[in-house]
C-alpha cells in the first residue's frame, strides 16, 4: 500500500509517507554534510524500531493519539513557483513597526536583522542584513548553512535532543528539511530580532528543524512562528519538529516560539535549552493553534550562575488539546530558573501541563520556580497542571504553584456598570489575566501580537 | 406645539425584585430629579443595595414587577429595564459598589479610558477608537489633584490589593470621570474612618452640582454633611415606608429605626419574615 501510493505520485519525489524511499531522496534531493546524513540515517533506524509512544507511558498519557494516522503523512514536493505563505502573526506584528509598551506609549522596534520563510518544508525567502553577516552572523536554512559552517554546528547539530527520545523524535530527526541555523560568534550582539516562519497549506507537512548557538558573551533575539495548515474538519496538517538551543557563557538569548497552527494540524515538538554559565535564556512559547500539541521543553542549566526565565501564553478554544512537559533541569551551582505558565481555555478545549524542576546534586545555591495559572472560560474546558520536583541537592530553593478560576460574573458586571459591553469586558478581564506574563516578555511586538490574537478569539463567556 | 420642558429624572415604580427566587423589593416608588441629592436609609437587609443592583441592571436580580425609566427633561422616556447594564451606564447613570470587584492585571487607567470613551459615545463599538490618550491622561490627572489622590494610584491594577479606603476612593474617581446624569452610592462611607468619610463627602458635593441627580445609601449622617438631602427616604421590609427632608436623616441618625418598625408594623413584619427565610435558606 505504501509503495504503490509512493510510486503512483506524480511530484518526484514526493513521498506519501516516511519511509526509506522517501528517506534517500531526501538525503539526494537536500544534501548535507556527510556526517549530517549519518545522523538522519541512526535516526531512521531507530524510527523503523518504534511505535507511536504508549499512553502509559507518563509523558503521553494525557495525549490523544487513537485518531491520529502515520501512515497519512509524508514529505510534501515544492510548493509551485509563486507559491506564498500564509501570514504569521509576529510577522505582521513587526510590520507594523511599533508596539505599546505598558505604559501605553510606543516603543520602537527596530528592523529586522534578517528572515526566513518557508512552506511546506521548503525554504521561499532567506534574508540576513549584510552588516549582520560582516559581523560573522550566520542565519538561514540548514541545507545552505551547514555546507559552510558545519564545523561550527556539528557538535550541536541534533545532539542537544536525543534522537531516539521516541517515535517522533526519531522522526524528526531523520526527516528535518527547510530547518533554520543561527550562529551568532563570541561577543557579537545583536540588537534586531531574527524571523523565522514555518508555514504549510492545507493538509501540510513541516518537519523543520531550529538550530541557535550563541557563542560566549554574544547577544541575540529570535522570533519563531508557525502558520497554516487546514481547519479542524479538513485535511488539516502536520508538524514535527525540534528546536535546540544552546547560550553560552555570558551570552544572552530572546527566544520565542509561537505556535499558530489552523486548528487541524497536529503538532509535535521537541525543545530543548543549554545554557552555560552566567547565560541567559528568555523563552516565550506561545500556543493558539493546532488540533493537538504534544510539545517537550527542556531547560538545562549546565553552567555556574546561568538563568532562564521561562514564559508560556497558551490560548485554546473548540476541541483543541495541548500538552506540556516541561523540564527545568539544574546541573551546575547557583542556576535560577523561572517558569510562568498561563492558560485560557474556551469550549471544549484542554490543556495539560506536567512541570518538573530537577535540581542535581552538583546544583547547590539552586533557585527554582515554576507555576501555571489557567482561566476556564467556559464550564466544559479543562485543564490539568501537575507540577513536581526531584531535588538531589540539599541547599535550594524550590517552589511552585497552581491556580485554575472562571470569569467572576460579578467582574463582568462590574466592568458593564461602567459601560464596557459584556464581550469588551470579558477581553479586559482575560487580557488582565494574561497580563502577569506579558509583562516579562520584553518584545513589545511579541506582547502585543499575542494580546491582540487572544483578544479575537475570545467570545461571549459560557 | 408646547414641549414641555424641565429636569431630567429617574422614575422608579412599583418596583418588585426578587434574588434567587427570594423576594426582596415589594413595590418601591422613588423619583430623582437631575441636581438633587437624596438620602436612603435603613436598617441591614431592608433592600437598599437591592435597589441599587436592580437599577444598575446585575443578572442576579431579577425585577419581577415595576419599572424603571429616565425620563428626560422634554418628556421622553427611556425603559431603562429593557437594557444591558453597559446601556444603562451609556444612558447615564452609575452605581458606586459598596464591595466593588477586583480585575487584576488591568490598570485603573486603562479601565476608565474604556469606561469614559463609551459612556461619552454611546454608540461607540468595541474596537473603534478609544479617546485620544494625551487628552485621556491630561483630564484623568486633573481630576486626581482635584481629589488629592496620588497619580500613581491609576497605575494600579483595579480594586487589586485595595484597602477598603482605596476602594471607596476609586469608585468616588471613577464617578468624577463618568460624571453621570445618576448616581447612586452604596455605602460609600462604609470601612472608612472619620476623616475618610469626610474627604469623601467634599469630594462628592465638588463632583455633584446641578448636573447630577444623586442616592445615597448610607447608616451614617456624615457623609451627607456637604450633600444635604433633599429627601430622605426610609427603606423598611422591601418598601420606603417614610419619606422626609434632610431632619429625617438626622432622626434616624440618632435614635435609629424603633419609632419606624412600629409606625409600619406590616413592613417590620415583611423584614422579620425575610430575615427568616435568608436564615433558612443560609442553613440548607
Amino acid at each position: 500500500m505504501t509503495t504503490a501510493a509512493t510510486t503512483t505520485l506524480a511530484v518526484p519525489g514526493a513521498a506519501a509517507t516516511f519511509d526509506a524511499g522517501a528517506l534517500e531522496h531526501l538525503i539526494g534531493a537536500a544534501p548535507l554534510p556527510d556526517w549530517a546524513t549519518q545522523r538522519r540515517r541512526e535516526a531512521f533506524a531507530a524510527l523503523a524500531g518504534s511505535g507511536l509512544p504508549d499512553r502509559r507511558s507518563e509523558n503521553w498519557m494525557r495525549t490523544d493519539l487513537r485518531l491520529f494516522r502515520r501512515e497519512a503523512w509524508g514529505l510534501r514536493p515544492r510548493p509551485a513557483a509563486g507559491a506564498v505563505a500564509p501570514a504569521g502573526l509576529l510577522a505582521a506584528a513587526i510590520a507594523g513597526g511599533a508596539g505599546t509598551d505598558a505604559d501605553g506609549t510606543a516603543a520602537a522596534t527596530g528592523p529586522l536583522g534578517g528572515r526566513l520563510v518557508t512552506l511546506d518544508g521548503h525554504p521561499l525567502q532567506e534574508e540576513l542584513d549584510p552588516e549582520l553577516a560582516r559581523r560573522g552572523v550566520r542565519f538561514g536554512s540548514a541545507e545552505s548553512l551547514l555546507p559552510e559552517i558545519g564545523h561550527l554546528l556539528r557538535d550541536h547539530w541534533c545532539t542537544v535532543i536525543d534522537p531516539a527520545a521516541d517515535h517522533f523524535a526519531a522522526l524528526h530527526a531523520a526527516f528535518h528539511r527547510a530547518s533554520a541555523v543561527l550562529h551568532v560568534p563570541r561577543g557579537v550582539t545583536i540588537a534586531e530580532p531574527l524571523h523565522v516562519l514555518a508555514a504549510i497549506g492545507d493538509g501540510g507537512v513541516d518537519t523543520s528543524h531550529v538550530l541557535v548557538v550563541l557563542d560566549d558573551g554574544a547577544e541575540a533575539t529570535l522570533l519563531t512562528e508557525t502558520a497554516g495548515g487546514g481547519a479542524a474538519g479538513s485535511a488539516g496538517g502536520f508538524h514535527c519538529g525540534a528546536t535546540e538551543i544552546v547560550v553560552g557563557r555570558g551570552a544572552f538569548l530572546r527566544m520565542v516560539n509561537l505556535q499558530n497552527w489552523n486548528t487541524g494540524v497536529w503538532h509535535f515538538a521537541r525543545q530543548r535549552a543549554l545554557v552555560h554559565e552566567n547565560g541567559r535564556l528568555q523563552w516565550t512559547l506561545g500556543a493558539l493553534g493546532s488540533r493537538l500539541s504534544h510539545v517537550a521543553q527542556d531547560v538545562a542549566l549546565v553552567g555556574r550562575n546561568a538563568s532562564a526565565q521561562v514564559n508560556g501564553v497558551m490560548f485554546t478554544e473548540g476541541r483543541q488539546q495541548l500538552v506540556y512537559n516541561t523540564l527545568q533541569h539544574h546541573q551546575a551551582p547557583a542556576c535560577r530558573s523561572d517558569l510562568l505558565y498561563k492558560g485560557a481555555l474556551q469550549d471544549r478545549s484542554r490543556l495539560v501541563w506536567r512541570g518538573m524542576i530537577k535540581v542535581d546534586k552538583a546544583a547547590q545555591k539552586t533557585d527554582g520556580y515554576q507555576r501555571n495559572d489557567n482561566l476556564m472560560l467556559s464550564a466544559q474546558a479543562r485543564a490539568d497542571s501537575i507540577p513536581g520536583l526531584e531535588i538531589e541537592a540539599d541547599d535550594v530553593r524550590c517552589t511552585h504553584g497552581a491556580t485554575s478560576g472562571r470569569v467572576d460574573t460579578d467582574q463582568i458586571f462590574y466592568a458593564q456598570a461602567r459601560g464596557l459591553s459584556a464581550d469588551e469586558a470579558a477581553r479586559l478581564v482575560v487580557a488582565g489575566f494574561f497580563q502577569q506574563v506579558f509583562d516579562r516578555i520584553t518584545i513589545p511586538p511579541v506582547r502585543d501580537a499575542l494580546a491582540r490574537a487572544i483578544g479575537s478569539r475570545i467570545r461571549r463567556l459560557s | 406645539m408646547a414641549v414641555e420642558t424641565g429636569t431630567d429624572r429617574l422614575v422608579v415604580r412599583g418596583l418588585h425584585v426578587a434574588v434567587e427566587g427570594l423576594e426582596i423589593l415589594k413595590g418601591v416608588d422613588l423619583e430623582i430629579g437631575r441636581g438633587e441629592v437624596h438620602a436612603l436609609m435603613g436598617p441591614n437587609g431592608s433592600g437598599k443595595s437591592t435597589l441599587g443592583y436592580a437599577i444598575m441592571g446585575h443578572p442576579g436580580y431579577e425585577v419581577t414587577a415595576g419599572t424603571v425609566e429616565l425620563v428626560d427633561g422634554d418628556g421622553r422616556r427611556h425603559d431603562l429595564l429593557a437594557m444591558e447594564p453597559d446601556q444603562r451606564a451609556r444612558a447615564g447613570v452609575f452605581l458606586a459598589f459598596q464591595r466593588p470587584m477586583a480585575i487584576p492585571g488591568v490598570r485603573l487607567a486603562d479601565f476608565l479610558r474604556h469606561a469614559v470613551t463609551n459612556v461619552r459615545n454611546p454608540q461607540r463599538r468595541e474596537g473603534e477608537e478609544l479617546m485620544a490618550m494625551r487628552e485621556f491622561r491630561g483630564e484623568l490627572k486633573a481630576k486626581m489633584a482635584e481629589l488629592s489622590m496620588d497619580p500613581d494610584f491609576a497605575r494600579r491594577y483595579v480594586n487589586d490589593g485595595f484597602s477598603g479606603g482605596e476602594m471607596k476612593r476609586a469608585e468616588i474617581l471613577q464617578l468624577a470621570m463618568l460624571r453621570p446624569r445618576f448616581a447612586i452610592l452604596d455605602e460609600t462611607d462604609s470601612g472608612l474612618d472619620a476623616d475618610a468619610v469626610r474627604l469623601a463627602s467634599e469630594s462628592i458635593a465638588r463632583i455633584g452640582g446641578a448636573e447630577m441627580g444623586i442616592l445615597i445609601i448610607t447608616h451614617h449622617e456624615q457623609l451627607l454633611e456637604h450633600n444635604t438631602p433633599l429627601r430622605t427616604h426610609v427603606m423598611l421590609g422591601g418598601r420606603i415606608v417614610e419619606s422626609g427632608g434632610a431632619e429625617l436623616a438626622a432622626e434616624l441618625h440618632k435614635r435609629g429605626y424603633e419609632r419606624i418598625r412600629a409606625s409600619y408594623p406590616e413592613a417590620a413584619a415583611a423584614e422579620r419574615d425575610l430575615g427568616d427565610r435568608q436564615a433558612a435558606a443560609a442553613a440548607v
